[in-house]
């Protein structure tokens, strides 16, 4: 519904800037820790309702382009842009009621909170925005909310835990609980930084079967996976980042003939 | 210009007790990690081992001196400390006089020892507990060391004189070519300030050239790396936090001929500290040192006359006003390194 | 029930039940028994246990609540004291407008010092509200005297303005009222060899600490609570969920400061005198100590921590050598001086040592305070095997809730 009237707009907007669809415009970035370039000239477009995995060895700055995505990190130069609006120099709550979520690679949860009241904050953002003084609303009264984070819960496959506490849950339960985190904020864009690693084979499909699901339902999404089951199962297009900088881009198809991602996997995983 | 010189030589002696318990508590903060807020006990404890001793030198046995008589012609009993009775009179006297320095001596061992057993006893089970927790844990220990003080001691302060030797003032103006009798200066503060500076010295000498030291320093760098080298940190810091606690005795041994010594001053000089150790930046051995001398001299030039006209109370309030200043514009203090204790 | 779980509204019952009945309650001992001495039931006390109540009820909701450890806020305790005091001297000596006042004044100047020191968080943020503190208290001391009165404090005078009151008539002393009952009226039930002392001031007291725990529970149980909660618990991830902490933070150190300045402004109106020493920093850190004993982040047990510590400064505080020895006098006369000899250290004036012992036991193997001990006990009675529920609202020990 609304992600519909959005497409129309956005549509107008990229090709704006260029691209058909765009709706996040990473120009021309660069970053270096203490002289080290992590990311230099990177250029990306991801466009709207698909899902853009960006791939590549380790230490080719995958991090820390998210991070520079979501206002963790500054980048030295250039700027990042999502739907007309500059993400840099904005601080990650205003990121995130732009629209644009992310889920960590290592689960960021609250450890004090229960599972159901861990999605519960990610909500209550999304409707009331960064701050809300409302101290004397009974948190009990928010019953439509409840059900959409028992849904999201449900879909994850936590529905069993929703009152433990997150910090006795297992690792991979917290993952499922990051991506909770973000679904439940319905964002126009979702970052997931390698949501599948560590879990299990049959944890990792079912995983690529929700966010295909998601996918039906138009979302953005941006993946950073090591795993390429995953990301051939669910990418759209691919990044391939090498040495800070984008070595490569096109559909799957076309990735998996590219020579050059060839050479800078050579020794890494089997493409 | 008289005035001047006058405050900021006044200001050394505090500033020298300020940075003697700020450079414990950040050597503490920079190995260990911990806030403690029982360092100003630490100090407390050390000027009550000065107290200690010099009772324990004046401790007296009762002798009938047959050379006395009193007035109805029996002789006198006389109370005699037993030190005469190993060193005899007049040697016994320079030591009951020179108690204060003498304590150095016994206190050194004894702050190590309290340190090294608080450290093993209590705050090495709180290096993974929050931060409000280990605040929370030697804030409770302050308490109860000074009450343990106060229960033996009682509360009112002891006068504790320093040596017959540095008893009067040195005439600092006319040294310097001003007129006379305009600074003056007690002697005792001035052995202070040259106490603190040895102490100071010989702990950065301590960390510079050692290995030990260079292991510690490294530790405070990295502990995880230095960990993985194989080397024992923990138990490095163990005796970081006994010298540290050492550091904190002596500061307070030396103290007591300037203040006479009660159970709460280790609080009062805490919480001064931490101003210090905040604007000399947290974890910076440095700026703890320099801070403390610095703030010890600001605060003696903000309660001259001619500033409190202008500023009337400013000399209540300026330790603050800075610490406030300078925790909003430069977050880590004038020296201090990024990201320590920023969670 | 007034907009409440069950639960909370069966502990709110309680807690008014408890403080309706609590001159009964604290004065179990007839007043010729020996035990006498541990009745705690006369209204100067009582009054202390439900003032200092609402003190640790509004520093929990920002230390139990967000983490943010402030050792400093008895200054706005003492600046709600000043407001109150100047409006019994200049406006009326009716409890009301002080009150009022009290709660505005504070507000501000937590807002103010709040909005600075929140810039920081962790130890900074304790050493900068220690820092306004002690600098608000060495300004009241010193170059604010004509407003604070310095060294001797306020008290109201004989020729203070007053304009809403009518004039004092000779030898009449002004006196703290609520719309002309005075504040000190008691009326003393004997039954017995029992007595029982009922206060005007305490149950005005009582009544506004019933309120204020009631609104600690709503805000306990709001989705600003939770936020609250989200901060303790990581406060970094908060922001990536689109929630900006600072002001959170901010309101929650407000909510607080109001709460202290309630506090200051009912001693005003208890015992008409204000002072700086209520602003010393060992007034802040005394409320960081009841609020840990009783349980952060619960909301009965800082009131608890409240009550136990004001009941130690006033009872244990008393037991001297004689008493011990009273006690303990059925002992072989050599066991007995050892005995004494042994407990009196922890009595009468040493009895900080014993509140030292019993904060630092507390913080080392219960963190959860008093609250966690007894659930810990409950659990062990009655199986462990209850469920988390949301009834003690986030407690700070998650071994706690398992």
């Amino acid at each position: 519904m609304s992600v519909n009237e959005n497409t129309h707009q956005d549509e107008d907007r990229g090709f704006q800037s260029g691209m058909p669809n765009s709706v996040l415009h990473i120009d021309d970035v660069h970053k270096s820790f203490a002289g080290l370039h992590a990311l230099s000239d990177v250029d990306l477009d991801v466009r709207e309702g698909e899902t853009h995995a960006i791939i590549g060895p380790n230490g080719a700055g995958k991090s820390t382009l998210l991070n520079v995505c979501v206002g963790r990190l500054k980048p030295d130069r250039g700027a990042v842009v999502f739907d007309g609006e500059v993400l840099t120099g904005k601080s990650p709550h205003e990121i995130n009621q732009l629209g644009v979520a992310r889920v960590f690679q290592t689960p960021e949860v609250f450890p004090d909170l229960t599972v159901l009241e861990n999605v519960m904050v990610p909500a209550l953002s999304n409707r009331d925005g960064h701050f809300t003084l409302n101290p004397f609303k009974r948190f009990s009264a928010e019953r439509q909310l409840r059900e959409e984070a028992e849904h999201v819960l449900e879909s994850v496959g936590l529905t069993a835990q929703l009152t433990d506490l997150s910090s006795s849950m297992s690792r991979g339960d917290k993952r499922r609980l990051e991506l909770a985190m973000g679904l439940i904020q319905k964002p126009r864009l979702l970052l997931l930084d390698e949501p599948t690693a560590g879990m299990a084979r049959a944890d990792t499909n079912a995983t690529i079967d929700l966010l295909k699901q998601i996918k039906e339902g138009g979302m953005t999404k941006v993946i950073i996976e090591h795993d390429m089951h995953v990301v051939f199962s669910l990418a759209d297009r691919i990044s391939v980042l090498a040495g800070g900088r984008i070595i490569a881009q096109g559909t799957p198809e076309e990735i998996k003939v590219n020579p050059k991602v060839k050479e800078a996997y050579l020794g890494e995983e089997q493409v | 210009m008289e005035a001047i010189v006058l405050q900021v030589l006044n200001g050394l002696d505090k500033g020298s007790a300020y940075a003697l318990i700020a450079l414990g508590l950040t050597l503490i903060f920079g190995t260990l990690g911990v806030v403690n807020f029982a360092h100003g006990a630490l100090f407390m404890i050390g000027a009550f081992c000065a107290v200690t001793l010099s009772r324990l030198l004046t401790l007296s046995h009762i002798v009938i001196d047959e050379t006395q008589k009193d007035f109805l012609g029996n002789a006198r009993k006389v109370e005699v400390p037993y030190i005469y009775d190993i060193f005899g009179e007049a040697a016994g006297n320079v030591i009951i006089d020179w108690a204060v320095p003498i304590s150095i001596i016994v206190a050194i061992p004894v702050m190590m020892a309290i340190g090294v057993a608080i450290e093993r006893g209590l705050i090495k089970h709180f290096y993974k507990r929050p931060h409000a927790d280990q605040i929370l844990v030697t804030f409770g220990l302050a308490i109860v060391l000074q009450e343990i003080i106060k229960y033996f001691y009682g509360a009112n302060p002891i006068p504790t004189p320093a040596p017959d030797a540095f008893r009067g003032s040195f005439d600092f103006g006319a040294a310097l070519g001003f007129d006379p009798n305009v600074i003056i200066y007690p002697y005792w503060r001035l052995v202070y300030f040259g106490f603190a500076a040895i102490i100071i010295s010989a702990v950065f000498a301590f960390l510079q050239f050692t290995t030990f030291g260079m292991v510690v320093r490294a530790g405070m760098a990295d502990r995880e790396t230095v960990g993985l080298l194989g080397i024992n940190i923990d138990r490095r810091f163990t005796i970081m936090f006994g010298l540290a606690a050492a550091v904190a005795g002596l500061a307070g041994v030396m103290y007591t001929p300037i203040n006479s010594p009660n159970y709460h001053m280790g609080m009062d000089f805490l919480v001064l500290s931490f101003v210090v150790v905040v604007v000399g930046g947290m974890g910076s051995l440095v700026g703890a040192v320099l801070a403390g001398f610095l703030l010890g001299i600001l605060e003696s030039i903000a309660s001259m006359g001619a500033v409190l006209a202008v500023l009337p109370g400013i000399n209540q309030i300026i330790l603050y006003l800075v610490a406030i200043i300078i925790l909003l514009t430069r977050p880590r203090g004038l020296m201090g390194r990024a990201g320590v204790m920023e969670d | 029930m007034l907009g409440l779980e069950k639960s909370d509204f069966r502990l709110l019952l309680l807690v008014i039940v408890l403080t309706l009945f609590a001159p009964f309650l604290l004065n179990p001992f007839p007043v010729d028994s020996t035990m006498a001495q541990f009745n705690a039931g006369y209204p100067d006390l009582m009054q202390r246990f439900v003032i200092f109540g609402i003190f640790a009820i509004g520093f929990n909701i920002l230390f139990g609540l967000t983490g943010y450890l402030s050792f400093g806020h008895a200054a706005f305790l003492g600046a709600g004291s000043y407001a109150a005091i100047w409006m019994m001297k200049l406006l009326t000596m009716n409890v009301i407008p002080a009150i009022v006042l009290s709660i505005v004044v504070a507000g501000l100047f937590s807002l103010a010092v709040g909005f600075v020191s929140l810039r920081r968080s962790g130890i900074y943020f304790s050493i900068l509200t220690l820092a306004f503190a002690q600098m608000s208290y060495s300004l009241a001391y010193s170059v604010l005297t004509p407003i604070t009165g310095g060294e001797t404090g306020l008290q109201p005078k004989i020729d203070d303005p007053r304009i809403l009151d009518s004039v004092l008539a000779v030898g009449q002393q002004a006196r703290a009222n609520l719309f002309g009952l005075d504040m000190s009226t008691s009326h003393d039930l004997i039954v017995g060899g029992w007595a029982f002392t009922f206060n005007a001031g305490y149950y005005v007291a009582a009544l506004l600490m019933v309120i204020s725990f009631y609104i600690s529970i709503r805000i306990f149980r709001s989705p600003f609570g939770l936020m609250l909660r989200a901060i303790k618990s990581n406060q970094n991830r908060l922001g990536y969920t689109g929630v900006s902490a600072r002001p959170y933070t901010l309101a929650a150190f407000v909510i607080s400061g109001m709460y202290a300045g309630l506090a200051g402004g009912l001693m005003v109106a208890m015992d008409t005198q204000a002072g700086a020493e209520r602003m010393f920093w060992t007034a802040s850190g005394e409320v960081v100590l009841m609020t840990i004993l009783g349980g952060a982040g619960t909301l009965i047990g800082p009131v608890l921590g409240a009550g136990m510590i004001k009941y130690m400064e006033n009872i244990v505080s008393k037991i001297n050598s004689t008493v011990l020895e009273g006690w303990f006098a059925w002992m072989p006369e050599i066991i007995q001086d050892v005995v004494v000899a042994v407990v009196y250290p922890f009595v009468g004036k040493g009895w900080h040592l014993t509140l030292g012992l019993v904060f630092m036991l507390v913080v080392i193997f219960l963190p959860g305070g008093l609250m966690e001990g007894f659930r810990r006990i409950s659990d062990r009675f009655f199986g462990g095997s209850r469920k988390t529920d949301n009834s003690t609202g986030g407690t700070t020990a998650p071994t706690a809730a398992e």
